[in-house]
């Protein structure tokens, strides 16, 4: 990796990345949130969810699979894109069953998280209401896949951080859903409760078994800020 | 139907939690056959439960009520200590839900007496409609609205406090609670503690005034002998949180005492008609005929020895005076002992304020061994609520068994309104504004929550139906 540094901008805002970062991490590191769903630092991107779908000159593209190249002009707060996320967030929540009343993520989920970013105060599509698999067979952890938005951070955090395979997809279309490499379920596998593919997921779809609602109203990650508010400086402070 | 009958349906209900209607059969001479409250909507919280991991218990089944939900919260949590082996809390977890609960019992019972029950007891069963309500309250007597409104926020603020939330908290947790209780939020509450017990000692005398006045007609109104059920500590003490059955029989005798929540099924069983969702518990020593019990304020007030708040028991004695001691059996004297245990709550509210156990970080007990299932028992607003649940190897429900109070009032609410109808319209066959307003008043003396008995949805509104011998509507009202 070189340290020549590329140059482009992101809503008109100056940005500088370093060879090989794409546009979603040179943005983060500029202090520009870039909203995202199926990427995890430290993981390969996978481009899956396209929360982080920016315009790059005047193309629709995944923020965290496009590389950054100089003179790119990036459109990423636009009401457009807005929209656009809403959109994808919305489809998110109708296609699962996502009941945040009783889930004990809720208020540390990314999902949630992003709809309350986004203003999404009920789903404007008609809920599909899926029947989906629950696997407690592990004696530690626990698997709620109405919650599951597929995003795939289980499937490579197992592959990439923890040198298994616990975890893939099966199906395809809207009976795509996670797998686990045992027939009997999770607790046939080699995962393990300290696993990192647990914490990779954004919602309360792999859960630690017990944990339950230990973290108060008021303390959980998303009580005190929205998401994304870590990442974003303005310009001025730069 | 029985033979020869007419009904009279009155739907919907208002001013009580749910939805519900009530039928009224006739007999040839129009008389009243039989009255049967009938909560017609279904929500299987006990069915769509199975599977889900028991951790998640005490949020989930939670959301079976917006006016008392820390009750099922407190309850299942109760059940799910039971579950993982944890018999005995930390201090700091236990008063923690002690104070929960407490201030759960405080903004329920002042929500129903200022809000539900007082256009009723302030301007009579027969005044108009459009003044027989909250907003009236707020017109003629705009001190005690406020009171009421300021009584409930202050019984919310404590549920704020203690589970995190105002509805629908996560505060208990198995085997303890997940925060303490700051000293800021104590002073907070503490500096309010003083008013509310002023206001609350008022409204035992607004109550007790009532009926004392009115002693002739609630003497009659929707009067009946009836057995009461509650829980009491060891020692024979009112207690909501915790504590073990009693049951007494109209005249003060014991029928059951000190039975674990775990043997309720020697002792209870339910029975199921045709006609409603909500199920008839009854004592099985009695067999359902006349097994069935009341619970809630006045079943509480009537079996316990004594209270052990000197405020609330002196409370206690001066409503044990006006039955020499025996228990009553009004339906109208469950506003009084339902001020009784405003006043206890907010006596238990300050004791509890001034405990420096809420302030410690020994949250949790850890767990005992495991239980395959277990069942408990906690004394709501309403009455004896029971939670039973069984979870397997996996940690996931496989049965669950809710018996709310409203349920177990179920015969005593469809005695009151036969007594009521019999007595205001037998002969007529015609459903008089009168009926209407005395069935109301009747039903919601038992502040019941329909929506938490069925397990049901949506609104509460009244009909009354009138039907004949050959099952055809005569008359039929409803009030939104």
């Amino acid at each position: 990796m070189s340290d020549r540094r590329i140059a482009f901008t992101i809503d008109g805002r100056k940005i500088e990345a370093r060879a090989g970062q794409t546009v979603l991490e040179a943005a983060e590191e500029a202090g520009v949130y870039v909203p995202r769903l199926c990427w995890m630092k430290g993981l390969t991107p996978a481009g899956a969810c396209r929360v982080c779908t920016v315009r790059v000159n005047g193309r629709p593209q995944s923020a965290c699979t496009q590389p950054a190249a100089p003179g790119m002009i990036v459109e990423n707060d636009t009401e457009e894109l807005r929209e656009l996320r809403r959109d994808v967030i919305d489809m998110l929540f109708v296609e699962g069953n996502h009941f945040c009343m009783f889930c004990e993520k809720s208020g540390a989920c990314e999902l949630q998280a992003l709809a309350y970013r986004f203003g999404i105060a009920a789903p404007k599509y008609p809920f599909m209401f899926p029947r989906r698999e629950l696997d407690a067979s592990h004696p530690d952890i626990f698997i709620d896949r109405n919650r599951c938005i597929l995003c795939g951070r289980c499937v490579r955090a197992s592959q990439e951080l923890d040198g298994k395979h616990v975890f893939d997809f099966v199906g395809r279309g809207r009976d795509k859903r996670i797998a686990v490499d045992a027939e009997a379920g999770l607790g046939d596998t080699d995962c393990a409760a300290t696993d990192r593919a647990i914490d990779a997921c954004p919602t309360g779809s792999l859960l630690r078994k017990r944990v339950g609602f230990a973290v108060p109203v008021g303390r959980r990650e998303f009580d005190r800020q929205p998401i994304g508010s870590d990442i974003e400086r303005p310009a001025a402070a730069e | 139907m029985p033979e020869a009958t007419r009904r009279i349906v009155i739907e919907p209900l208002t001013r009580v939690e749910g939805h519900g209607k009530v039928s009224i059969l006739l007999d040839d001479n129009n008389r009243v056959a039989q009255a049967r409250l009938h909560i017609v909507e279904f929500r299987g919280f006990e069915r769509f439960i199975q599977g889900r991991p028991f951790w998640e218990l005490p949020v989930l089944v939670q959301r079976l009520c917006g006016i008392c939900p820390v009750s099922h919260h407190l309850c299942a949590a109760k059940a799910i200590d039971g579950i993982i082996g944890v018999d005995q809390l930390t201090p700091t977890g236990e008063k923690m839900r002690r104070l929960m609960h407490y201030g759960q019992i405080f903004q329920s019972h002042a929500l129903h007496f200022f809000h539900l029950a007082s256009p009723d007891l302030l301007f009579g069963f027969d005044a108009p409609v459009e003044k027989r309500n909250v907003i009236g309250v707020i017109a003629e007597h705009p001190d005690l609205a406020v009171q009421g409104v300021m009584m409930r926020k202050f019984g919310q603020e404590i549920i704020k406090a203690t589970a995190g939330k105002k509805v629908h908290g996560t505060g208990a947790i198995p085997g303890g609670i997940n925060k303490n209780l700051s000293i800021a939020e104590r002073d907070e509450l503490l500096a309010e503690v003083d008013q509310m017990m002023e206001w609350s000692l008022k409204a035992v005398e607004i109550a007790r005034q009532y009926t004392l006045t009115n002693l002739a007609t609630v003497s009659e109104f929707g009067a009946f002998d009836s057995n009461h059920l509650s829980l009491v500590r060891a020692d024979g003490a009112m207690d909501l949180y915790d504590g073990k059955l009693r049951a007494i029989a109209a005249d003060g005798s014991q029928i059951i005492d000190q039975v674990a929540p775990l043997d309720y099924l020697d002792e209870i069983a339910e029975e199921v008609r045709s006609w409603s969702y909500m199920k008839f518990p009854f004592l099985k020593k009695l067999g359902p005929e006349t097994g069935w019990f009341r619970v809630g304020p006045l079943a509480r007030v009537n079996a316990c020895d004594f209270i052990d708040t000197p405020k609330a028991e002196a409370a206690r004695r001066e409503f044990f005076e006006v039955t020499d001691g025996v228990p009553s059996n009004l339906t109208m004297a469950y506003h009084w002992s339902r001020m009784i245990e405003l006043l206890h709550s907010v006596e238990v509210i300050g004791d509890l304020l001034h405990d420096g156990d809420l302030q410690g970080d020994d949250l949790v007990a850890p767990p005992g061994e495991r239980r395959g299932e277990y069942v408990a028992m906690l004394e709501a607003p309403r009455g004896t609520l029971t939670h039973h649940y069984r979870v397997d190897e996996n940690d996931q429900v496989t049965m669950a068994n809710l018996i709310v109070s409203t349920t177990c009032n179920n015969e005593a609410m469809n005695r009151a309104v036969a007594k009521i109808a019999e007595d205001e319209i037998s002969g007529a066959p015609e459903i008089t504004e009168g009926l209407l307003n005395n069935i109301e008043v009747g039903v919601r003396a038992y502040d019941p929550c329909l929506s938490c008995a069925t397990h049901a949805l949506g609104q509460m509104p009244l009909e009354v139906k009138l039907i004949d011998a050959e099952g055809n509507t005569v008359d039929r009202r409803t009030r939104p």
